[in-house]
């Protein structure tokens, strides 16, 4: 297994070993990083089924763009962690930063411990799954895909969103504009049971959530609204 | 962008260590703003003494004349110490009021700060240069703050550089820009405050001395901060004893904490922190939007 010490590798080599896993004729399958001490874009664009250990905190964008690969941090994730993320799992042991899991296709981005501001925000098919609580702005203009919050979330969750389902299972501080609570169905239920063993959590159950969803008020202009404008 | 970065000595064990602890968060953040870069570095106060920071375009020509024409104004109680194009002259505390005004007269001498603990350095250039230049590294105290600069509200100049001082023993450093400075450094004009730049950070500093002087404590003028203040902002305060640290309601100007048994610290992204003392232990969070946090010895 390669160990990839960032205290003496240059950055940009860790990512082109990384890179290089997707080409034919490479076998390695499991990475490890060492001394990340907040370093940026760790484990950036990695397109191959690796699994790839991380030992310590990040800075920005790591993970950004995966696909397949299974990354796991065992420290905190600064800003944009898994950002636009295709595919494959980025596990973050600690909390992360503003707009963990943004604009990300595909998926599943777990936070084990709290998620800042803007989580989740125009997700567009990635799942998130955050054990502690997320901040304000979450989910803004989300597009689809699932965000399950076991803990509270903060203040406009879900602005303007579009078919994104949320789920959360603590204290919302405020909705944004076109966010509603909205019935938990039996379909619901089911796949909010799949993303929380997905996501290796046992102790909570689905029946704990209140779903929240888009109202659908804003997809089309309302004549009776012009004079705002 | 910008980096700042703070710390705040719980130990005083660590107190030698502070400048070379603070330097390396500093430099750590130099590509978030490589434009200038300032330190502000609190020692322990002197009993009856008061500390000025000047700096000159040209330290040569105006600084080795310097103690002698302050020797009026002070009293005979005036040394000066250069560091490169600063110089920290030490006085007796009741002498600061007639030697600022006398070096107020003299052409080509900027005030950086003031106060019985606080000494001021900042300069054009990278933060790693900056350090060197004023001997930093060097340097022991209680508490610091530091700031590099890309520059978005006014020139790359060493006066536009942070922290800036604007009352005795008080700086404050800044990632953002504000909206409101130009009307809110007209209200305070009138009550009394004078500006050195046209730069938005250098309003918010004053607005933080005018609340203060008018009887509020650090963190409850930074609750006002958030009402009265509009734009963007992170921002890292001294005072003598305190140490503050507030962030907008929007929050997306960075910041992550840190504090041990040892010290509370401030780092504009985790990096700034890794190489404290015992951080593999610390607790580490980031400070929640709109919320003051501040310390105080």
């Amino acid at each position: 297994m390669p160990v990839i010490d960032l205290a003496t590798t240059p950055l940009r080599e860790l990512n082109q070993a990384l890179h290089d896993a997707a080409a034919p004729g490479h076998n390695d399958t499991e990475f490890e990083v060492l001394n990340p001490k907040g370093a940026h874009a760790v484990a950036v664009g990695v397109a191959a089924p690796v699994s790839i250990e991380v030992k310590g905190s990040v800075g920005y964008y790591c993970g950004g763009m995966n696909e397949q690969a299974s990354i796991t941090v065992h420290g905190s994730a600064g800003p944009g962690v898994a950002e636009n993320m295709m595919s494959g799992t980025v596990v973050i042991k600690g909390d992360a930063s503003q707009y963990a899991g943004a604009t990300g296709r595909g998926g599943l981005l777990v936070i084990e411990g709290n998620a800042a501001s803007r989580c989740g925000i125009s997700m567009k098919g990635i799942n998130i799954v955050v054990r502690g609580n997320i901040g304000h702005m979450s989910a803004f203009m989300a597009q689809s895909g699932n965000l399950v919050v076991l803990g509270d979330a903060g203040d406009a969750l879900g602005d303007s969103l579009y078919e994104a389902r949320l789920f959360v299972r603590g204290a919302v501080k405020s909705l944004g504009a076109d966010c509603i609570a909205k019935e938990m169905r039996p379909e619901h239920l089911e796949l909010l049971e799949g993303l929380l063993a997905e996501a290796g959590i046992t102790d909570v159950k689905p029946q704990e959530f209140t779903r929240y969803g888009s109202a659908r008020t804003l997809y089309n202009f309302n004549i009776d609204n012009a004079d705002a404008y | 962008m910008c980096g700042i970065v703070g710390l705040f000595l719980k130990d005083r064990g660590l107190e030698p260590q502070l400048g070379a602890l603070l330097s390396g968060m500093l430099v750590t953040m130099t590509d978030r703003g490589p434009d200038s870069a300032g330190i502000a570095i609190y020692g322990t106060p002197e009993a009856g003494r008061a500390k000025i920071t000047v700096q000159s375009a040209e330290p040569g020509a105006v600084f080795p004349g310097l103690q002698a024409e302050l020797a009026e104004a002070s009293g005979g109680s005036a040394t000066v110490a250069v560091k490169s194009t600063h110089a920290v002259i030490s006085l007796d505390a009741d002498k600061v009021a007639p030697v600022r005004a006398a070096l107020a007269a003299m052409p080509g001498l900027k005030v950086m700060g003031a106060g019985e603990a606080v000494e001021i350095f900042k300069e054009v250039g990278l933060p790693k240069d900056v350090i060197a230049r004023f001997e930093i590294a060097k340097m022991t105290g209680s508490h610091g703050i530091g700031h590099t600069r890309m520059a978005t509200e006014s020139a790359v100049t060493t006066m536009g550089a942070h922290p800036f001082s604007t009352g005795a023993d008080q700086c404050l450093v800044h990632n953002g820009s504000l909206s409101n400075h130009n009307g809110l450094r007209r209200v305070l004009r009138q009550k009394g405050m004078t500006f050195e730049t046209e730069n938005d950070t250098e309003v918010a500093a004053a607005y933080l001395t005018a609340e203060m002087a008018g009887g509020k404590n650090l963190g409850q003028a930074l609750e006002g901060a958030l009402d009265d203040l509009d734009g963007f902002f992170t921002f890292v305060v001294g005072t003598k004893s305190g140490f503050g640290v507030v962030r907008d309601p929007i929050a997306c100007k960075p910041a992550v904490m840190a504090e041990t048994d040892q010290y509370v610290a401030f780092g504009s992204e985790y990096r700034a922190l890794a190489n404290l003392p015992g951080i593999e232990t610390a607790r580490v969070w980031e400070p929640e939007p709109a919320t003051v946090y501040f310390w105080e010895h």
